[in-house]
């Protein structure tokens, strides 16, 4: 079986596709956020591949086509936020400045922890990019000095989280405003977040989405200074 | 015809920002890039909404799945995550709800004070 996936053209797409269908139809089912299509998806290949005694990068090799499309989607982001251009020029203060004390505060509460924890520089920088997207997360990591392969799976962690807590945060947060759910939810948890937020809202997805870039950027500054305080 | 058009045009300007960030020595990814062009060409009325829309907002949709195999990836990083399981499960989820609430609340107060403006 081994041998026929490693030959396989579309074993690696097929399986994760049909097991993010699995994933809707469960959320769907029984509408609670831990059921989220992506950790299911993920946890169902990764049981897969274990069981059936597959290296993980054999998958990776016939699957890595859907990862190509991460580009073009980033993209396509733009359109959402086009689409609420007065929305956008009405609170761009409100927005940037949000998404600012945001990136500053994922710094902080990570060097606060590292600390608290004892982390070494090098497992501290890994985690300095974690709420933003991979692309930029892994550049920064790899500038600083951090785990690369370790930040890749922090930032997809988070993401993950981001997008099973939104709904339950912003509701004990008092996090009401459109506007301001999306610039949560996009300054922490990147792309994979913002689907959650294009979800629940026009408006929510399309400030995730702008979130993802301005807090990127922003991160990139901030964690070269930031990594020199530990 | 209509969804290959729009495909096209979203691939090309993905293209033009991999071409900008391999020759800009900064630390953008592509597709900021591409997202700063599109919606440049968006908001100027280069590109009109109809030549891109239904195509783009599938991708968006579906983009959850593009990133299952960096997610399983994380089988490879199993060892060097182990050691630091604790610490770095804390963390994350202490900071990403840190982030949410500041972030959120943040603007949510200033988009009130704008409004009174």
């Amino acid at each position: 079986m081994s041998e026929f996936m490693q030959n396989s053209v579309f074993w690696g797409v097929a399986i994760s596709f049909v097991s993010y269908g699995i994933g809707m139809m469960l959320q769907r089912k029984f509408r609670m956020a831990i059921f989220n299509p992506l950790l299911i998806s993920v946890i169902l290949i990764m049981l897969f591949l274990t069981i059936s005694g597959t290296d993980y990068r054999v998958y990776q090799e016939g699957a890595d086509v859907i990862s190509y499309f991460l580009t073009p989607a980033t993209v396509c982001l733009a359109i959402p936020l086009y689409e609420q251009i007065e929305l956008l020029k009405k609170n761009f203060k409100a927005i940037m400045i949000g998404i600012l004390s945001g990136v500053l505060t994922s710094l902080v509460s990570v060097l606060a922890m590292s600390v608290f924890f004892g982390l070494n520089h090098k497992e501290y920088t890994t985690l300095l990019p974690k709420s933003i997207t991979t692309a930029i997360g892994m550049g920064v990591s790899e500038e600083l000095g951090g785990y690369v392969t370790l930040t890749v799976a922090i930032i997809i962690i988070t993401g993950i989280l981001g997008s099973i807590l939104a709904e339950a945060a912003c509701k004990v947060f008092h996090i009401t405003e459109p506007i301001a759910k999306g610039v949560a939810i996009g300054t922490a948890s990147h792309a994979i977040g913002t689907s959650k937020a294009m979800e629940m809202g026009e408006t929510e997805g399309a400030i995730s989405g702008l979130s993802i870039a301005v807090a990127g950027l922003l991160t990139v500054a901030g964690a070269s200074v930031f990594a020199c305080f530990l | 015809m209509k969804y290959l058009r729009q495909f096209s045009i979203i691939l090309l300007i993905s293209l033009v920002g991999e071409a900008l960030h391999s020759l800009i020595p900064l630390p953008v990814p592509a597709s900021i890039y591409g997202l700063a062009i599109l919606f440049i060409a968006l908001a100027s009325g280069v590109l009109s909404l109809d030549k891109v829309k239904e195509t783009g907002y599938f991708l968006i949709e579906v983009m959850p799945l593009m990133f299952i195999p960096a997610a399983v990836g994380l089988l490879g990083a199993y060892h060097v995550l182990m050691p630091v399981l604790l610490p770095y499960a804390v963390i994350t989820l202490v900071s990403t709800l840190l982030v949410m609430l500041v972030a959120g609340r943040v603007t949510q107060f200033m988009t009130g004070e704008e409004a009174k403006e």
